[in-house]
């Protein structure tokens, strides 16, 4: 009988032949992710369970990212708090305004196809695009692991999502996203691993596969899975061996279902306020105000996203009265923006640019809006008050419809900003 | 009998052809700019306590957002939408995220000769350009929006006549900072700092905001300089007229002379929680830090991040320190980007944000905890100004500070190993 | 078998964690601080409302968002004695087994209950509502190990010889 990928990950991890949804088994993580908010409290839960040292030091990442910079008195407390605890225990890997954790974690190397690891953040699901079985945790479990090494897990059942073809001009994986975390709904996926796979798949860059991986939770998914190719390869700067090579669905494994998308079907849409699974195609919306535009955080913050805003940015201007943030995902991100000229274009076209972070997608800095204010952001969620009061209204879209929105000062799929193209 | 400077700017704007310094004078005001930590303020009492409210002419408005940017609470974000709603309402010109206000003012608006008020205590940096810029409340503030005029005391003249120039690795701000720990933090009361020589001569515009820009921490009203043909070419480059190019008479009077020989300015640093508590930067040598700051109306313009730049070039930041970099200006930033040094920032683990007021206004981004050691290129270095009440401030040059990020301990460029990668 | 009464408060769909604690406050040193601050985007009232002993029914999808072990904690320490509702998010759901907060599944009751109403709870057995049965289904043996442990960190001390079975 075939398995799914994630199978095949927990029967490797486990040193089973096999293993099937609903078993539960204890892992042997490769790697964990702490980040800054929480470092705290997984240092105290960590010396309350009375453990004197690591399972292993080299496994163990800590992200300062979504306090930096620091934005209220206490936050610097966190960096305090992870910089002892990274002493006492020897930690390797510490970054402190290198950019958000999900970002790092593959970008630096951290994560190889085939690993299991956990992170203390919902959004952890991202290391699935190079083919890792990562998801979120708390910071008691993070605690646990630190001491032990090793997690239970339930094995997922898998949803298999198929895509063929090749996707329109200006459409990009965040609309694919999007589109399906509406099919499923916000909890369509809970407790399950979502499989990616066809032509459309393959062609889509890693970054591309990384949106997607990142938005899986907004399903409800334990993890979300693309097979290692040649671009996973030159990524993670590995050589695939032959059992990560083998990291795809079995034609015979099981599926709780399996779901067929046309690439050449999805059009730009938009999460609308406050429900990440409110889809609308943004030709509905078109012409509705807005005060502010994101571009960034770990789903869309990549040199792609980037390229994608500065191709429809390049010699406009942000609306008047309009304020568009951007804050790459890295400093590698930062850095190559910069060096390619993307930098330049957003900037000359009005553009504040941050240094890297989980800057506004976190909330508590980097633009926070007021009553009655209207954003449209190219981050993972739109929940009540997650930008602000609870009066302001969070559309979720694709870099380049953040872009063509900012040009207009309002909803838009005009990615020629009223121009030939 | 003669006049200074400022004297004869507040004759042109009192349409009076003699100023005598203590006479209190009606004046037409050239311009006026109000900032987001005081437009609400002004703004309500507009609404709110005006039988008529009226804008004399909207043409002489700048409003400009640049102390919390992006914002950083759904506080910051009314405040600021309630400003940017009145400027699109009554067609004030408005800027928001794109330089702090006084940079902004000189790249974009002052012009030698004019009266201009600010509701911001460093509205005396434009000076530098030989005009009369002066910090008001936002009650004055608004009188001067509705009326288009203000009273004003003439104040008296203090010379600071310069001579020589500053050494290698010496900068302006050395220079002011020893200015101000000579004659104390109310050396000038109410006065204006007229300066002047063949000293002033070798000073750029840059390096005059700099002078002017910390007078006010000397207690001045004002300070200036003669608009020369470097302050009128800064004015050319930029595509604007003087309105009056003034020089103070030979028998104008002067309440007291001061004579600096740049050539034996020193670099060094204010203490802790006073700007007048001057001392050789070599005296503070060794104090452990946790953060630096290069940025500022103070200091964040292009000469700074070059002088910073060279410093950090192939240096790693301190561990344990966070280094800011902060623009003064978007047009400074695009300067940078272009210049290589965000680039060179970057690499060295600088945390490069948006243009804004940043640490230096102590909210929003960088602020520093308990017990934290800062050593910036700011304003001030009040006590709480950047923090926690606990934290302490140090105020040095952008080399200092550069090289202090490095050594992660305060520390002058001389003093760092040659070593870079 | 464990049984217990209380009074309900009832929440609808999708009850993410931004809304149970928002992201402004995860960053206080302690649970007590922040539990004020509890569901304070859709409800700014019901922090200071929830008596000791009081019961969430909720909809669909309850917990979903991120993973911050705040959201359980806030809910535990406003005196939550369990939640009730047709699903929970999958990080949730272990954040809470994590620290003791009982969850439970029950498709129906939230479509029959008001707040404010009274229920009564028998653990891994079902649910009283006026006169009506609710049936609910147990927790798996490890999970249930968990919360008889008193959650996970004192498993973990118990591994550690710290603390006696």
């Amino acid at each position: 009988m075939g398995q799914t990928i994630i199978e095949k990950i927990i029967s490797h991890n486990t040193g089973k032949e096999s293993v099937k949804p609903g078993e539960i088994v204890v892992v042997s993580v490769d790697r964990v992710m702490l980040d800054d908010i929480m470092i705290p409290f997984i240092a105290d839960k960590f010396e309350e369970m009375g453990f004197a040292k690591i399972w292993d030091s080299d496994k163990v990442v800590l992200i300062y990212d979504h306090l930096v910079p620091a934005s209220q008195l206490d936050d610097t407390r966190h960096y305090k708090v992870g910089d002892h605890f990274a002493e006492q225990y020897g930690l390797k890997h510490v970054h402190r305004s290198d950019g958000i954790c999900h970002q790092l974690m593959t970008e630096a190397g951290y994560v190889k196809p085939g690993d299991v690891v956990f992170g203390t953040d919902s959004h952890t699901t991202t290391y699935g695009c190079v083919a890792a079985f990562s998801t979120g945790i708390g910071y008691t479990e993070m605690a646990a692991i630190l001491g032990t090494g090793s997690l239970w897990v339930k094995v997922p059942e898998t949803i298999r999502i198929v895509i063929e073809g090749r996707l329109p001009d200006y459409v990009m994986s965040k609309d694919v996203i999007l589109r399906i975390i509406g099919d499923l709904g916000a909890d369509g996926a809970t407790y399950r691993a979502l499989e990616f796979c066809g032509s459309g798949v393959d062609q889509m860059s890693v970054s591309s596969r990384m949106t997607m991986a990142n938005m899986a939770i907004e399903a409800g998914a334990k993890c979300a899975l693309f097979t290692p190719d040649e671009k996973t390869a030159q990524y993670c700067q590995v050589e695939l061996d032959s059992w990560q090579k083998s990291l795809a669905g079995d034609e015979d494994a099981s599926y709780y279902k399996t779901i067929t998308y046309r690439a050449e079907d999805f059009v730009p849409v938009m999460a609308c306020p406050s429900q990440v699974d409110k889809i609308c195609n943004v030709a509905d919306l078109e012409g509705i105000q807005i005060d502010q535009v994101f571009i960034g955080s770990c789903t869309n913050g990549r040199l792609e996203d980037l390229q994608m805003a500065a191709r429809v940015l390049k010699g406009k201007k942000v609306a008047p009265f309009v304020k568009l943030i951007v804050t790459p995902a890295s400093r590698k991100v930062y850095e190559e923006a910069g060096a390619c000229g993307v930098l330049n274009v957003l900037a000359e076209a009005g553009a504040i640019i941050t240094h890297p972070g989980c800057g506004l997608c976190c909330g508590r800095t980097g633009g926070i809006l007021g009553d009655g204010e209207r954003v449209v952001a190219t981050n993972n969620r739109n929940f009540l008050g997650r930008m602000g009061t609870s009066k302001v209204e969070i559309y979720l879209a694709s870099p380049a419809v953040a872009a063509a929105c900012a040009v207009a000062g309002k909803i838009t799929a005009d990615f020629s900003c009223g121009g030939e193209s | 009998m003669g006049m200074t400077i400022a004297e004869k700017i507040i004759a042109l704007a009192a349409g009076v052809s003699e100023v005598k310094a203590g006479n209190i004078y009606t004046v037409t005001l050239d311009r006026m700019m109000s900032n987001d930590g005081t437009t609400h303020l002004t703004v309500d009492m507009y609404h709110n306590k005006l039988k008529h409210p009226r804008i004399a002419d909207p043409e002489k408005m700048v409003f400009i957002v640049d102390h919390n940017v992006p914002s950083d609470s759904p506080k910051t974000a009314a405040s600021q939408k309630k400003m940017r709603d009145f400027a699109r309402e009554h067609g004030i010109d408005f800027w928001e995220g794109k330089g702090v206000c006084h940079q902004i003012m000189m790249e974009r608006y002052v012009r030698p000769g004019e009266l201009i008020f600010g509701a911001d205590s460093h509205t005396c940096t434009y000076g530098a350009l030989g005009a009369f810029g002066t910090g008001v409340g936002c009650t004055d503030l608004l009188y001067g929006m509705v009326t288009g005029t203000s009273w004003l005391l003439a104040p008296e003249t203090v010379k600071f006549q310069l001579v020589g120039k500053l050494p290698q690795g010496v900068y302006p701000r050395d220079l002011m900072l020893t200015i101000i720990g000579e004659i104390g933090a109310n050396g000038v009361n109410y006065q204006v700092m007229e300066f002047c020589g063949e000293g002033a001569k070798t000073l750029s515009v840059s390096d005059r905001m700099v002078l002017c820009n910390l007078a006010v921490e000397a207690g001045a009203k004002t300070a200036i300089f003669e608009a020369d043909e470097i302050a009128l070419a800064y004015l050319k480059e930029r595509g604007r007229e003087p309105k009056a190019v003034l020089k103070s008479d030979e028998d104008a009077v002067y309440a007291r002379e001061y004579t600096f020989d740049l050539s034996k300015i020193q670099p060094v640093a204010a203490r802790p929680d006073f700007v007048d508590d001057v001392v050789p930067a070599k005296e503070v040598c060794g104090v452990r830090i946790d953060e630096a700051f290069l940025g500022s109306c103070n200091n964040g313009r292009i000469d700074d991040l070059r002088a910073g730049a060279a410093i950090v070039k192939g240096r790693k930041v301190s561990d344990h320190v966070r280094f800011l970099v902060v623009p003064a200006s978007q047009e400074v930033y695009l300067q940078a980007l272009h210049e290589g040094l965000i680039d060179t920032f970057m690499k060295s683990g600088a945390i490069v944000m948006n243009p804004n007021c940043s640490v230096c206004w102590g909210s929003c981004q960088g602020v520093i905890g308990e017990n934290e050691v800062l050593i910036s290129t700011g304003t001030r270095n009040f006590k709480g100004r950047a923090g926690h009440p606990s934290s302490k401030v140090y105020l040095g040059s952008a080399a200092t500070v550069a090289a202090s990020a490095v050594k992660g301990e305060i520390c002058t460029a001389d003093m760092l190993d040659e070593t870079r990668i | 078998m464990e049984q217990f009464t209380g009074n309900v408060w009832t929440l609808g769909d999708d009850i993410d964690t931004d809304i149970i604690i928002p992201t402004e406050y995860l960053a206080l040193k302690t649970i007590e601080e922040m539990k004020q601050y509890g569901f304070s985007p859709l409800r700014p009232k019901l922090a200071s409302q929830i008596r000791q002993g009081d019961m969430i029914v909720a909809g669909k999808n309850f917990g979903c968002g991120s993973s911050r072990e705040q959201a359980p904690e806030v809910i535990k320490a406003l005196g939550i004695r369990c939640i009730i509702a047709k699903s929970f998010a999958r990080i949730f759901f272990r954040n809470s087994i994590n620290n003791g907060l009982l969850l439970i599944e029950q498709p129906d009751l939230y479509d029959d209950l008001k707040e404010g109403d009274s229920i009564t709870v028998t653990v891994n057995h079902g649910i009283d509502y006026q006169g009506k049965h609710y049936p609910i289904a147990s927790l798996p043996d490890n999970l249930m190990e968990i919360i008889e442990a008193g959650g996970l960190v004192k498993a973990m001390r118990r591994k550690n010889g710290l603390e006696c079975v």
